[in-house]
Order: C-alpha cells, then structure tokens, then sequence
C-alpha cells in the first residue's frame, strides 16, 4: 500500500512541475490563474497522500484549510480581472448595487 | 529515507518557481508564482510536522499577501521596467546566504532531543502547563499565558503593518469618497 502512496506522490510531484511550467509560459492570464488554482488543489492533495503515506493522516484538515484559501484567493483574483482593481472602485461598485 | 525524497523534491520546486519568478517581467505572472510558491512552501512545513507554521503560511502567504500583491498590481504597471544586472544587491543576497549556509553547519540535527531548544524551558512548560494555565492545550498556554507579551508585540507589529499597507493602498482617498455616500 505505501508503494501506491509514493507512486501517487511522485505522480503529483510532475503535475506540479507541469503546472508550474504553465503559470510560467501560460500566454494569457488565465492560463496562470488555472495553474496556480491546480498547484493549490495539487498541495492539497500532496498533504493529504503524505499524511497516509508517513501513517499519520490527523493533518487532513489542514488540506481543507488550504482549499478553502485556494478558493479565496481565486475569487480575489477573478475579481480582479472583473473589476481591474482591488480596492476603492471594487468596493464602490459593490456598495453601488446594493 | 522517503521523507529525505519528499523534502528534496519540495526544496527543489521552491528554487525553480524562486527561479522563474525572478526571471519573469511580467509582474502579474509573478504574483501568481509567489502564491505558488507559499502553498508549496506550507506543504514543507507539513511535511517538516511544523503544522503551525504551515497554517500561517498558507493563511498569508498564499492568501493574503497575494491579495495584497493584486490590490498593489492596479496602482502599477503591468511589466518590469528592464534593468542592468545589479551587482550590490546580488552580491549581498548571495553573501547573506553563503553565510546561513555556514549557520546551518552548526545548528542540531533535525528531531534531536539534545536540542538546546527541548532543554531550556520546553519542559516546565510542559510540566507545569495544566497546574498554571489550566487548559488542555499547551501551544495555547505558551502563546498566550508564558508568552502572552511576546504574542503581544507580534499582534502590535501585525496591526502596524496592516494599517500602513492600507495606507499606501489608498486609504486616504477612500475615506474621503466614505465621507460623501456614508459607505463604510
């Protein structure tokens, strides 16, 4: 069973790479917000297959916590790219439509 | 043994996306690398059993700084402006690690419970810390009890900083357009 882990491990070690290649070359920005996003779902995982992988699976809410900051920092991101900004147009415009 | 492959690994994703944030221009690109780079880092940190420590990574590094990177990213332009090859700030970055590189030499070996770390206060805490503090957890009891006023100044700092990054972000012009529709 540890021999699947570690293959998995490995498995997930090249998905990184690639998706880490991809947040470098990705010609438009979505390409690197969609590579960051799966870098952060692979470092979840990554936690999670280590945590049975050294026999002791208690940090696996610490991968939920990682997919929960994943999950936010795209929504900034993507706000972003709606909005071009960040700060006072942003909470302008949200304050607008209400 | 395995752990030494793990952490190899790790250690060497960290250098190539440290590389290719470095060697981009675009800054946006670079924003994305660095949360990148903290959620791979904070994966170390687990792996390392500093829990904790990978909690705040993951918490600021990768979620909050990059926030603050982007809201940074509207007020400046999109690319680096091409430089020279500036030979102080290398030369200096490249001395500062050669130097903890010559640290490291020195210090315990990771896990050793000769440590003088385990050996100077860490056991009364962990004696004493149900008689003192009376609460189960004893990172709780030495964050906020043995070393409440430590975690004092860190809570000062962070405030300090918060406020200053807010008003560089532009937190005067914000309470200005507050004052007129009452949106705070």
């Amino acid at each position: 069973m540890e021999t699947v882990f570690a293959i998995t491990l490995i498995a997930l070690g090249i998905a990184a790479t690639l998706a880490i290649i991809r947040a470098t070359i990705g010609p438009t920005s979505f390409d690197r917000v969609l590579a960051v996003n799966t870098i952060g779902s692979i470092a979840v995982l990554l936690i999670a297959v280590y945590g049975f992988f050294d026999g002791r699976p208690e940090f696996l809410d610490i991968a939920l916590l990682y997919a929960l900051i994943n999950f936010i920092g795209t929504i900034a991101i993507l706000k972003f790219f709606r909005f071009g900004t960040l700060g006072d147009h942003g909470l302008h415009e949200e304050g607008d439509e209400q | 043994m395995s752990g030494f492959f793990v952490n190899a690994a790790l250690i060497s994703l960290l250098t190539l996306i440290a590389f290719l944030a470095i060697r981009l221009h675009r800054l946006f690109a670079v924003v994305m690398l660095s949360g990148a780079f903290s959620l791979v880092a904070a994966t170390l940190f687990v792996v390392l059993d500093a829990v904790d420590v990978a909690f705040t990574e993951a918490a600021v590094g990768a979620g909050i700084s990059t926030i603050l990177a982007l809201a940074t990213l509207s007020l400046v332009p999109a690319n680096e402006k091409p430089h020279d090859f500036a030979f102080v700030p290398a030369f200096l970055a490249f001395a500062t690690a050669a130097m903890l590189a010559v640290a490291v030499a020195d210090l315990p070996a990771f896990g050793d419970v000769n440590a003088p770390i385990h050996n100077h206060v860490a056991p009364d805490y962990l004696k004493g810390s149900a008689e003192d503090i009376a609460i189960p957890n004893v990172v709780t009891s030495v964050l906020a009890s043995y070393r409440g006023f430590d975690t004092l100044g860190e809570t000062v700092v962070v405030f300090t900083a918060a406020i200053a990054v807010l008003l560089v972000l532009g937190g005067w012009t914000r309470r200005k357009e507050d004052g007129e529709d009452d949106n705070a």
